[in-house]
């Protein structure tokens, strides 16, 4: 009892792939007496790792996912425990198929080896598939299995031979202690007490039970997941190694078949979803197998063996071969299908490393070794970051209906504006009765729903005929409608009406306010109060992690106003900037405040007459912000515009929004005021002025020069990320962000097809496009620009095909597009001397 | 031949097993229900002797309409029939038990089917390990019983049935029909294949509610026993630790 350290620089709680990876990155960069506790024995202590399917496809849907199974590949071909294998995915519906080729030109997009194939072409590769049974396949040639126990084991050892760690196995923990502070202050296990005030949950599917020790909520479930391993497989009976045949991904059917030596893994997450609280999982001695291989529940599995038996009866109909090995394995689900990684926002030094599968495991070793170490993470996590979570995502009930849902979308064919279902509404703004009378089609954000365009404005779609962009393709169609470009045609012709109530507002506050928020942002804050200010937040590294607008609204008083998506990251970043000696604070304000936008050329005559307050141009400037009197009520009004039009952001108690918006509308209908649905104001309206988002254009891997949204004047004072920006401005940009048009929409059906993002930009003669540092060019937001008429692309170029006029291409659906580069730089395509919001 | 198996479903516990809050029995809200391995050996052996010289092997339960899962999973392993004498939720100790066994194996005999020529029980169930049932069924059917059986061979017109007892071979022949308890080790069994499974997911499970009776053992409640802690000794790390396990494989007799 008394062989254990008494303290650590920091407790690693858990001994899977996750847990094994951080200790090996925070030992290599350069961390000493670290401690890794876990309560069952090495090397498989009973958790999700041990009983891992262990095979790594590299295509993703996000990007950050695809750079984390990419580093992790790597990390495992260093350790020496990958076997490339390659994979298919085979369809066996028209549907799939489609989604097959869309997924390869995503793997071009990002440079990842990729091929459709043909039936026969598949049979060649696995001779045992019945090519009757598929219509094609995507083959990804470099998809590998590895073994996660021995790297897992091989990175525990590194971390230890060079002196860093120090391992505690049959540990379970009992406790997280905490200072005065509220800080991590020691970790209890059932060997002993370990004084500490680091300590990082790598513990799976356990993450929540740990972290609640500590009264930090890790959202995540454990969810059954249904693997058999048949055999012996005669035809396998000569296999050296682990795998001589392609993994097969049976996606139509949600199931996996994968080669381990003599037997043929098959998997699946076509099942109902089993959900297990964290709880309830039995301890390593109560558990028939280990803790994570609960007991198999056949009668889930049996309709899965019939379509097993379909793909491959020869090979698995042999009466020869048996089912050897049956589970219900547990694994992690967040609501959004994303891992949990970083400090926990509720207690200061408590680490989530999360939800992590085996195919991320070392990359997020590395990214949170990184981070733990105030570094920045190479890739982008910010989709991962633990403090994106709203209250209400936190909760067991949001969790597990999510997880619900994901779980048979595993395999799904997933659209780039896909929406959930469960649990909703759920946050609603004061107009939203309103909304649902004028035909609201709603999507949802952070919880919020948020009218993308209203069926009451189909009238406008005669008026506006032939300007409209229609698409007949089914998936270009998802999630959008000609409305949406008729809305934003009338709002160009007269105003429109937006509601932003799911805008996350901040306020910054106290006599330290303007330090803080200084230090938090790049643009200067020390303004004249009633100025808004619209600034990126950067990272150390010059990434950058957010982009909003700050009003001052007095000398200590700042409100900051971003998005409901990124808003509780945002809430955090500033938390984490506050001047240390509490002179400020921030305050999540979002629930007392919903946003109303009024935008068009008639924007000012609809305020006007319906306020007293002075809304001249010379009364009330582009750029400020000022309380008017508003349907009797006072709203804090701000001019800017984020769809390139004259108007106002109007922020007014959540109580009165109903009322606002009834005011506005009483008094913009005779001006040819039109709701507008999020549609225009995220997409059509933005394309055309473009203006860059956060988490598309703004992301860590790119830096506000090569954005284009570099301003004249660095300001004098520090703040985070400010050497790197000016290193960035010294040197020429290795990316332009160029705005792009499509000249031809023609397919080769004769359809007219529309790029929905995430596409290669290739030269003309096809080849991929990337910059000097290595960086692919792709379409990073796409969407109508239904005032200059034609389809508009962003994408990051590199400078000698940034100039305007240059002739490029898209591929889209394995076929090659004609655009032009429109724009180099962040000049709008529509109205360049914006002339419409300045009047 | 004839031959019918019988299976209890059991709880699939680990190496510590939890009892419910009122201690009547085992929690098994996270565990999963298997059959007694012995009578998995059972099944094996039966399957064996009919892909030797025909006939059908059927499986029998008694026990809650669940039970059917694992009869089920005996199907798949070959049996071609199966039985469910589906209990109500009372307990059923081995005298009532053994009564609705013998009552159904008379039933089919009666109704006209062809009667079992063999009757294979596990030695003893995981769960209560009675050791009694199969026994029990033999005296009320009047039939030759050997228990503890592990060597199983046909002779003319009978089965030759071994066993070792306390280093002694033993070896019984007997007459059919007549009843068996075997033991793991008769044989290895097989794990399903993919046919089996689907074809037990669509065969017909017969059943029909037996009549219960009292009788002299009744359940108080359930102890887990304090049991001495295990121990493990660590022979050596790396290769110096060779020299010491193969001296333990030796002594194991698992060396050539």
């Amino acid at each position: 009892m008394n062989d254990i350290p008494g303290r650590a620089s920091a407790v690693i709680i858990g001994a899977g792939i996750v847990g094994n990876s951080l200790a090996f990155h925070l030992a290599r960069l350069g961390w000493t007496d670290l401690v890794m506790v876990d309560k069952g024995p090495m090397p498989n202590p009973g958790g999700s790792t041990g009983h891992a399917s262990n095979f790594i496809f590299p295509i993703e849907y996000s990007k950050m996912m695809m750079e984390l199974t990419r580093d992790s590949t790597e990390q495992y071909k260093e350790l020496g425990v990958l076997t490339e294998s390659g994979g298919i995915e085979v369809a066996r519906t028209p549907e799939r198929m489609t989604e097959l080729h869309r997924r390869c030109t995503q793997a071009k997009s990002w440079g990842i080896p990729a091929q459709v194939l043909s039936p026969e072409e598949i049979g060649k590769l696995v001779p045992y598939l019945d090519t009757s049974v598929i219509l094609g396949g995507g083959y990804f040639p470099t998809v590998g299995v590895v073994d996660s126990l021995r790297a897992g084991t091989l990175m525990r050892e590194q971390a230890q031979q060079l002196g860093a760690l120090e391992v505690l196995s049959g540990a379970e923990v009992l406790g997280i202690d905490k200072s005065a502070g509220g800080r991590v202050s020691g970790v209890r296990t059932t060997r002993g007490d370990i004084a500490t005030d680091v300590a990082a949950i790598c513990c799976g599917v356990w993450s929540p039970r740990i972290a609640a020790m500590a009264g930090a909520r890790i959202p995540l479930t454990p969810i059954v997941h249904q693997m058999i391993s048949v055999g012996p497989i005669p035809l396998f009976a000569d296999t050296a190694g682990e795998i001589e045949y392609p993994i097969v991904r049976d996606v139509d059917t949600n199931m996996y078949e994968r080669q381990h030596g003599g037997d043929m893994e098959v998997g699946s997450y076509a099942h109902r979803p089993i959900i297990v609280a964290p709880g309830d999982i039995p301890s390593n001695e109560e558990a028939a197998l280990s803790p994570t291989e609960m007991p198999f529940t056949s009668d889930d599995f049996d309709p899965q063996l019939e379509q097993a038996l379909e793909l491959m009866p020869e090979l698995l109909g042999d009466e020869r071969a048996g089912i050897r090995y049956a589970i219900n394995g547990l694994i992690s689900m967040t609501p959004d299908g994303h891992p949990a990684l970083g400090e926990t926002p509720e207690v200061p030094g408590l680490w989530s490393v999360a939800a992590s599968w085996i195919k991320e495991g070392p990359g997020i070793g590395r990214a949170v070794a990184e981070w733990m170490s105030g570094v920045t993470p190479e890739i982008d996590i910010h989709e991962a970051d633990i403090s994106r979570f709203y209250g209400h995502q936190r909760t067991t009930a949001h969790v597990v209906a999510r997880a619900r849902e994901g779980f048979n979308k595993m395999y799904g064919i997933v659209h780039p504006a896909e929406q959930w279902e469960s649990g909703r509404p759920l946050r609603l703004g004061p107009a939203y009765e309103r909304e649902r009378e004028l035909g609201a089609v709603f999507i949802e954000t952070a919880g919020w729903e948020r009218p993308n365009w209203y069926a009451s404005n189909e009238n406008l779609l005669e008026r506006y005929a032939g300007k409209l962009m229609e698409r007949t393709g089914e998936w270009e169609s998802r999630w959008w409608s000609p409305v949406i470009n008729a809305e934003h045609l009338a709002m160009r012709d007269a105003a429109g009406l937006v509601d932003l109530s799911a805008f996350a507002v901040l306020d910054v506050t106290g006599p330290g306010a303007l330090a803080a928020v200084q230090s938090a942002a790049v643009s200067q804050l020390d303004v004249a109060a009633g100025r808004v200010v619209y600034t990126s937040l950067l990272n150390e590294a010059g990434g950058f992690v957010g982009d909003l607008t700050v009003m001052r609204l007095g000398p200590r008083h700042f409100r900051v106003v971003t998005g409901g998506a990124t808003g509780m990251t945002d809430l955090q970043w500033f938390a984490a900037h506050l001047p240390a000696d509490g002179t400020a604070a921030v305050t999540d304000v979002t629930s007392a405040w919903t946003t109303l936008g009024l935008w068009g050329p008639r924007a000012r005559d609809i305020l006007a007459s319906a306020t007293d307050s002075d809304v001249s141009n010379a009364g009330f400037a582009f750029g400020t912000c000022q309380e008017i009197e508003l349907g009797g009520a006072t709203v804090l009004a701000s001019r800017i515009s984020y769809v390139g039009e004259l108007g106002w952001e109007l922020y007014a108690p959540i109580e009165l929004g109903a009322r606002i918006w009834d005011t506005l509308w009483a008094a913009g209908r005779p001006a040819g005021l039109v709701p507008v649905g999020i549609g225009v104001y995220g997409t059509t309206g933005r394309l055309e002025k473009g203006y860059r988002a956060y988490g598309a254009e703004l992301e860590g891997e790119y830096t506000i020069v090569e954005a284009g949204m570099a301003r004249p004047k660095v300001k004098a004072q520090d703040f985070v990320g400010k050497a790197a920006y000016l290193e960035q401005r010294a040197a020429p940009p290795a990316a332009v962000l160029c705005t792009l048009t499509v000249d031809d929409h023609t397919s080769a059906s004769g359809e007219l097809r529309y790029m929905l993002g995430g596409e290669p930009i290739l030269s003309t003669a096809g080849e991929r496009l990337t910059d000097a540092l290595g960086r692919p060019s792709y379409v990073t937001s796409a969407g109508s620009g239904p005032s200059v008429g034609k389809h508009l692309l962003l994408a990051y170029l590199p400078p000698d095909r940034a100039v305007e006029g240059t002739a490029l291409a898209v591929e889209y659906l394995g076929e090659r597009y004609p655009v032009t580069v429109a724009v180099a730089g962040a000049t709008p395509l529509f109205d360049p001397a914006n002339d419409r919001i300045r009047c | 031949m004839e031959i019918a198996v019988f299976v209890k479903r059991v709880p699939m516990v680990g190496g510590k097993v939890v009892v419910t809050a009122d201690g009547q029995d085992v929690d098994t809200r996270m565990s999963g229900f298997t059959v007694s391995p012995h009578e998995e050996c059972a099944v094996e052996e039966a399957v064996q002797i009919v892909e030797r010289e025909g006939g059908s092997v059927t499986v029998v339960t008694l026990g809650p309409p669940e039970a059917a899962e694992q009869l089920r999973e005996m199907l798949a392993l070959g049996a071609q029939q199966a039985l469910l004498l589906e209990t109500d939720g009372r307990e059923w100790g081995p005298i009532a038990t053994a009564a609705a066994i013998a009552g159904a194996v008379t039933r089919r005999a009666d109704g006209g089917e062809a009667p079992y020529d063999l009757l294979l029980f596990g030695n003893e169930s995981a769960d209560t390990g009675g050791f009694q049932v199969g026994i029990r069924v033999a005296h009320a059917l009047g039939l030759p019983v050997a228990t503890g059986i592990k060597r199983l061979e046909r002779t003319d017109g009978g089965l030759r049935a071994g066993r070792e007892y306390r280093g002694v071979q033993e070896s019984y022949d007997l007459p059919l029909p007549a009843v068996l308890s075997v033991k793991e080790g008769i044989n290895l069994p097989r794990y399903p294949s993919l046919p089996g499974r689907l074809r037990a997911k669509r065969a017909k499970i017969g059943s029909y509610q037996p009549q219960w009776q009292a009788e002299g053992l009744r359940k108080v409640g359930l102890r887990v026993p304090q049991e001495a802690r295990k121990r493990a000794e660590v022979l050596g790390t790396g290769t110096d630790a060779v020299p010491a396990l193969v001296a333990l494989l030796d002594e194991l007799g698992v060396l050539p």
